[in-house]
């Protein structure tokens, strides 16, 4: 006659990603290559963030740029405008990426001696959270159009991530943005998470946020 | 939603401990999975349910322990629940804290099998 019992398994489900995004993190880490990623909702400013970045900081560090998109390689195209490589990752149907997708676009392709590398995740605030890339640093981007309750509507993805970055300040004023409470909110659900302001548009918080980035790279 | 391909990697580690155990045959999975998982666990059971047909886990069920957020409290010098997953500070003090301990699982813990 059989019976059944129940044997223990003790394994992450992602374990196969898990794998992948730590030895991703110490190849990384002995090129001595720094990476961010950014997560948004589609619309928040992701590219637009990325392009003016990229334009302050390729002067100044050997910089690349992987895009992920559910299609088209518009925003590879619009980042390339700033000098630095830039590599598109089109995920067709996958509304995230994954470290396998990391690896395979690094294959062949990784420009020498990099030192700082940006990775934009799909436009999404609920998938990518689940994921580890093997990234130093995770923004998560919001918009001030967007509504200061955004943390409050997704707040995992605003755990796993390190550094919140609100964006489109420039509109601040017209979409009657509530900063206060949007601190706030960003605290609740992340305590004492950093937060930088700025707009891609105008510059303005830019310099900051390029300051911040490189006492972080320092460390 | 990206519960789908959860489930499939799901589906794909417990074959492959099955078949590391002789090929015993799995009744049901026991999945730890916590409130910061990043998982709905509603659209992962509908995503499980679809992704085990014509397999040979068709008939293996799914049974998931939801693990609650638990931070450690600096003020307390303890583990401590928190109010909600909106609200990430201690409980009983209402100390913020980031320090989560646990509450990011999506961990299979156990299966059941028949022998």
């Amino acid at each position: 006659m059989s019976k059944t019992r129940l044997v223990e398994v003790r394994q992450k489900v992602l374990k196969e990603n898990d794998v992948i995004a730590r030895s991703l993190r110490q190849e990384f880490q002995a090129a001595g290559t720094f990476v961010v990623s950014l997560v948004s909702s589609p619309g928040t400013g992701k590219t637009a963030f990325l392009e003016r970045l990229l334009g302050m900081l390729a002067a100044r560090y050997r910089t690349a740029a992987l895009v992920g998109d559910l299609a088209t390689d518009n925003d590879a195209a619009r980042l390339a405008r700033s000098g630095v490589p830039v590599k598109q990752i089109s995920t067709g149907t996958v509304c995230h990426l994954e470290a396998q997708m990391i690896r395979t676009a690094l294959d062949g392709w990784t420009p020498a001696n990099l030192e700082l590398l940006f990775i934009e995740n799909v436009g999404n605030l609920v998938c990518p959270s689940s994921y580890d890339l093997g990234e130093d640093m995770r923004l998560v981007l919001m918009s001030v159009t967007e509504g200061e309750d955004k943390p409050l509507k997704y707040p995992t993805i605003f755990n796993t991530a390190d550094v919140a970055v609100i964006t489109k300040m420039d509109l601040a004023a017209a979409a009657e943005f509530d900063a206060e409470a949007a601190s706030r909110n960003i605290h609740s659900v992340r305590p004492g998470m950093e937060i930088l302001k700025v707009s891609a548009k105008t510059g303005q918080g830019m310099g900051e946020f390029v300051q911040f980035l490189e006492s972080r790279i320092g460390g | 939603m990206h519960e789908l391909s959860i489930a499939l990697s799901m589906l794909e580690l417990v074959e492959a401990e099955a078949e590391r155990r002789g090929g015993v045959r799995v009744t049901s999975i026991h999945l730890k999975l916590g409130a910061l998982s990043g998982v709905v666990k509603e659209a992962l059971v509908s995503a499980y349910e679809l992704a085990r047909e014509g397999t040979p886990l068709a008939e293996c069920g799914l049974v998931i322990e939801d693990v609650p957020i638990r931070v450690y409290c600096p003020t307390c010098r303890a583990q401590r629940d928190v109010p909600s997953i909106y609200e990430i500070r201690c409980a009983t003090c209402g100390t913020p804290t980031a320090d989560i301990v646990s509450g990011r699982e999506m961990e299979i813990s156990a299966m059941e099998i028949c022998e």
